[in-house]
């Protein structure tokens, strides 16, 4: 194989034209030497015109000059897939950045890449293929353990049609990079299997017999999510809201209690401080379904916002990916996208440099293709040998103004499965989370029955309804029935859709507590109810409020659980009118 | 091969020349020299022979056939300790009348921090404003905006601060400054004996556009190097909308495609290159960033404030000429107000649920409505904690602060009004109340 070496006739940005003479591939990745010394850019192609090619380069392109070298690799721009990735931290480009610190210091030094998964660790291999095996693509050759999961050891993805399994190395030590399998077709052609695999960031892996319908939920432990908007495996939804309104606390609470096998946070164009939070606090957390530290079952891609915003692009892409091979495995992966509006501004900004005609806000044309086909990676699928793996993928989006009118917002919505709106309103009457109950929606199915669902929801929508007329006619001009539906649908806001995620207690609430609750909430709703004034209804409910508040923060099913219950339901009989 | 002279200008459209060069690097730094003066310049872009260079003095004057010589290095800034109390221009000459300083000359708009070395902010900066230390407190490495409608005494706020707040040097970026504020903060710093730890950085609305853009990288840049010598660090930036302003306009002339009100789509990346220059190095100094960000019309929605708001860590937003307590957030108080004194965070919290109380009476009494006891308590707090707590030319410590708040509400309120836990009723409640 020869060099294929090109050269710079212009720089713009982070924007490259390079003038080439052998073929090169769209999407493929090159190096940009700066003048003659060591230090070289990594770059992708992303048009090609005549034999003029423009490339993005994922750093800061000072000190290029025209006439430079661009060495082109020849292959995709892609991750390296085994054991390792868990607990880690990543660039954009997955750059493993404490191995970077170490050797660069505070800073980041660009035209540094180091391996993504460590070559010197060794890992106990257990063979489970054996010679003479008929395998496909995706199939397990053998397992080794990463923390708390049996990671597998899988066939090349992009393996055509049948091979036979020609040999296996036996159980033992070994790091990514041996051999542990060699593979033969009917034709003759051989091919060798390494623990680790490299795979394009921008091309799904397919290796799976079919895809199904995600009706199973995923809990969050969040009331709000999992009764009235609730998720579900293999699901996708959105989160989007202006600054300030909770996104990224949203996340982090997801992140922290989702009931799936591991969580990747891809910390796309975001403040580093957050991201710092969650690497220096997940592993002071333990898991409560595992027992054992958060940070074992997470993976974080960090690309911030003043990170090179081409790498930015890439996170995503990253991210899924890495998502969909621990999908091979069998898992339920949840990947939370944080946030995919800075993503989309990257392929803005890029755009501009390519001169292509805008759309809308000068978001590119393809804005909404783009956006539809990273969600559409996210689902849940039977594999080959008929374990089931889901990737769930949850975006946060950052609307200019708040105003969800805008691209972004827009072609997100056409493609997820639930929408959990973040309202301005409500964070500043400090209602958390600030998932808006009336815009809001899902198309998954709740983990209460949709009926009782249903009712609570037109509670609060009359409720809301009667609050608004209220503030035209006062307390005065609104009947006591009216009244007291206003004060139900306030009731439910304030002990049921908002959640005190600084409470030990009320910030997860198992799927079993939220029936149980919701149950006893809606039997309340349904009770008629006689009050002398509305004085009288409102000191009642503020009264309920408050005790309900000490219940949701007592243990389920505790002693003191069950007795603020009866004491609860003892109020109610008092106010019940059984007249009719 | 170097110090090479281009005579013959292709181009001259606003701010940027475009001239005939080969061997020229990205970002490199060139000299124009014309009949009306010498000026800096950069270069922005290459294409194939032509050369794309922002003049840093602006295109006024530059002659067709003026000449440029290319210096073979990219913008640096000189970094030493005698920067201490002097003034200079966004690209570096001395502003005062001082000498210029060309000792150890340092890169500007620098690689990012590698977030895997940050570490959790932990130490609070004490301003001496109520408003801040208690409601919303400035954190060590903190990067806050003051969101203000102009006519309102921001600068006057950011010199209060400045004075007040315990660091060991001051940078002050100043962006399309009225040159009478530059006098302003100079004389302020001046008399309160600040300016020995105090160095500015300035560009008035009279200097050329370009040099509004290098302001914030100069300042932070040098930020930067104190922070790595292990001081602690406050970079005071006004005006950011000047800057985002002058971005704009740079982008336009450029022919680029605007996205939102003209501005350009990197707008977001940009500012956010800058403020995440906060920062607090594990194991030496910090960071801490406090921007003003002027909002057109009061919009909060409007590009710069918003793009702002998604990149910073809450903001200050300054109306009538005091903070308001809505609106004004600190994303990172409770990482040390549990810290500070254990009725801290009762008082923030009670004292801005009340003040909200007595809002809404406010209302009431303006729509015609009778006031009950309760009412006329508030009313009797609202005013009390504007005048004590809300106004910015007070300076207490925190905890005299903390004092003070419990006098309002010992003066205006029963404990059991308040809602506040008895434990801390029974320790702060004034006695003679």
């Amino acid at each position: 194989m020869s060099e294929n070496i090109g050269k710079i006739t212009g720089v713009n940005g982070n924007l490259l034209k390079v003038e080439f003479e052998k073929p090169v591939i769209q999407n493929e990745v090159a190096y940009a030497r700066v003048g003659s010394s060591d230090l070289k850019l990594k770059a992708e192609v992303i048009r090609v015109r005549g034999n003029s090619a423009e490339l993005q380069v994922f750093e800061d392109t000072v000190g290029l000059k025209v006439g430079d070298s661009v060495e082109f690799t020849g292959s995709l721009l892609s991750v390296e897939l085994g054991p390792g990735l868990l607990t880690q931290v990543f660039d954009g480009l997955q750059n493993p950045l404490p191995a970077l610190a170490e050797q660069c210091g505070f800073f980041l030094q660009r035209g540094t890449y180091l391996d993504p998964l460590p070559r010197s660790t060794k890992w106990a291999y257990t063979p489970v293929a054996k010679v003479g095996d008929t395998v496909i693509a995706g199939d397990t050759l053998g397992t080794v353990p990463e923390g708390m999961f049996e990671h597998r050891i899988m066939t090349p993805f992009n393996l055509r049609g049948k091979w036979t399994v020609d040999s296996v190395k036996e159980a033992g030590e070994y790091t990514v990079d041996e051999i542990i399998a060699t593979l033969k077709d009917d034709k003759g052609n051989t091919r060798e299997c390494k623990i680790m695999q490299v795979w394009p960031v921008k091309m799904p892996i397919k290796c799976y017999a079919e895809r199904l319908r995600p009706t199973e939920s995923m809990a969050s432990k969040m009331r709000t999510i999992d009764t009235f908007f609730p998720v579900a495996k293999g699901g996708t939804f959105c989160v989007p809201g202006p600054f300030g309104a909770g996104k990224t606390v949203l996340q982090q609470i997801m992140s922290r209690h989702a009931e799936v096998d591991i969580v990747i946070i891809a910390a796309c164009g975001e403040r580093a401080g957050e991201v710092v939070e969650t690497l220096r606090e997940f592993p002071e957390l333990t898991d409560p379904r595992t027992g054992k530290s958060l940070m074992e079952r997470t993976l974080i891609i960090c690309n911030t916002s003043s990170m090179p915003v081409a790498a930015r692009e890439a996170s995503v892409y990253t991210g899924v990916t890495l998502a969909e091979y621990y999908r091979q495995m069998g898992l339920d992966v949840l990947l939370l996208a944080d946030s995919t509006s800075r993503w989309a501004q990257a392929l803005r900004e890029m755009s501009g440099r390519l001169e292509e005609i805008p759309g809308e806000e000068a978001f590119p044309a393809y804005l909404e293709s783009v956006i539809a086909s990273f969600y559409e990676r996210g689902g849940a699928v039977r594999l080959n040998d008929g374990t089931i793996g889901t990737v769930t993928i949850g975006g946060t989006v950052s609307p200019a103004g708040g105003n969800f009118e805008e691209p972004v917002t827009q072609a997100t919505l056409k493609v997820v499965g639930a929408f959990h709106g973040l309202s301005r309103a409500r964070s500043d009457a400090r209602r958390y989370p600030a998932i808006d109950p009336l815009d809001s929606w899902s198309k998954y199915p709740s983990v209460v029955d949709a009926e009782k669902v249903a009712k609570a929801r037109r509670v609060l929508r009359d409720g809301a309804e009667v609050g608004q007329m209220m503030k035209v006619v006062g307390e005065e001009g609104t009947s006591i029935d009216d009244f007291i539906l206003y004060l139900k649908s306030e009731y439910i806001d304030a002990t049921y859709l908002q959640q005190n995620a600084f409470n030990e207690t009320d910030a997860a609430n198992s799927v079993e507590r939220q029936e149980y609750v919701f149950s006893k909430l809606l039997n309340l709703l349904e009770t008629k109810m006689k009050f002398k004034d509305k004085g009288a209804a409102r000191s009642f409910f503020q009264q309920l409020t408050q005790t309900c508040r000490d219940w949701n923060n007592s243990e389920f099913q505790s002693d003191e659980f069950n007795k603020i219950e009866e004491q609860m339901t003892k109020v109610l009989v008092e106010v019940s009118d059984y007249a009719e | 091969m170097q110090n090479k002279v281009y005579h013959r200008i292709e181009q001259i459209a606003g701010n940027v020349i475009v001239v005939k060069a080969d061997d020229v690097m990205n970002g490199e730094l060139a000299q124009v020299d014309s009949n009306h003066g010498v000026s800096l310049a950069q270069v922005i872009r290459l294409s194939g022979e032509e050369v794309y260079l922002q003049v840093f003095a602006g295109g006024r004057g530059v002659g067709t056939d003026s000449k440029v010589r290319f210096l073979g290095r990219t913008m640096q800034i000189p970094f030493s300790e005698n920067l201490l109390g002097r003034v200079f221009t966004g690209s570096g000459e001395p502003r005062d009348k001082g000498p210029k300083i060309t000792e150890n000359m340092i890169e500007i708009g620098g690689p990012s921090v590698n977030p895997a070395k940050r570490i959790i902010p932990r130490n609070m900066v004490r301003t001496g404003i109520p408003m801040i230390d208690v409601f919303n407190t400035l954190v060590e490495s903190q990067k806050l905006p003051i969101f203000s409608v102009a006519g309102e005494p921001y600068n006057e706020l950011l010199a209060q601060i400045a004075l007040q707040a315990e660091v060991d040097v001051i940078i002050l970026g100043g962006m399309g400054l009225k040159h009478d504020d530059y006098l302003f903060f100079r004389d302020k710093l001046d008399e309160s004996g600040a300016l020995s730890r105090t160095v500015m950085f300035v560009h008035t609305a009279s200097d050329p556009t370009v040099e509004c853009l290098l302001v914030p990288d100069v300042s932070l840049a040098v930020a930067e190097k104190y922070a790595l010598e292990d001081k602690r660090v406050l970079v005071l930036l006004t005006d950011m909308t000047n800057f985002a302003d002058s971005m704009k306009e740079v982008a336009i002339t450029m022919e680029q495609i605007p996205s939102n009100r003209g501005y350009p789509g990197d707008l977001y990346s940009q500012l956010a290159a800058r403020y995440e220059k906060a920062v607090d190095f594990e194991g030496s100094g910090s960071i801490t960033v406090l921007a003003v960000t002027t909002m057109p019309g009061d919009d909060v929605t409007h590009p710069v404030p918003d793009n702002t708001g998604y990149i910073t860590e809450g903001q200050f937003y300054l109306k009538n000429g005091r903070i308001e307590p809505f609106g004004s957030l600190s994303r990172l108080k409770q990482q040390v107000n549990d810290r500070t004194r254990e009725d801290h965070r009762t008082i923030m919290d009670t004292m801005i649920q009340l003040y909200a109380s007595y809002k809404e009476t406010l209302e009431k009494q303006s729509m015609g409505f009778r006031m009950s006891d309760w009412d006329r308590k508030l009313l009797k707090y609202g005013e009390q904690f504007e005048a004590q707590m809300m106004d910015i030319t007070v300076n207490t410590p925190l905890e005299e602060a903390l004092d003070n708040g419990w006098k309002i509400l010992g003066d205006c309120f029963e404990p059991a009004e308040t809602g506040i836990a008895s434990k801390y009723t029974d320790k702060f409640w004034p006695s003679n109340a």
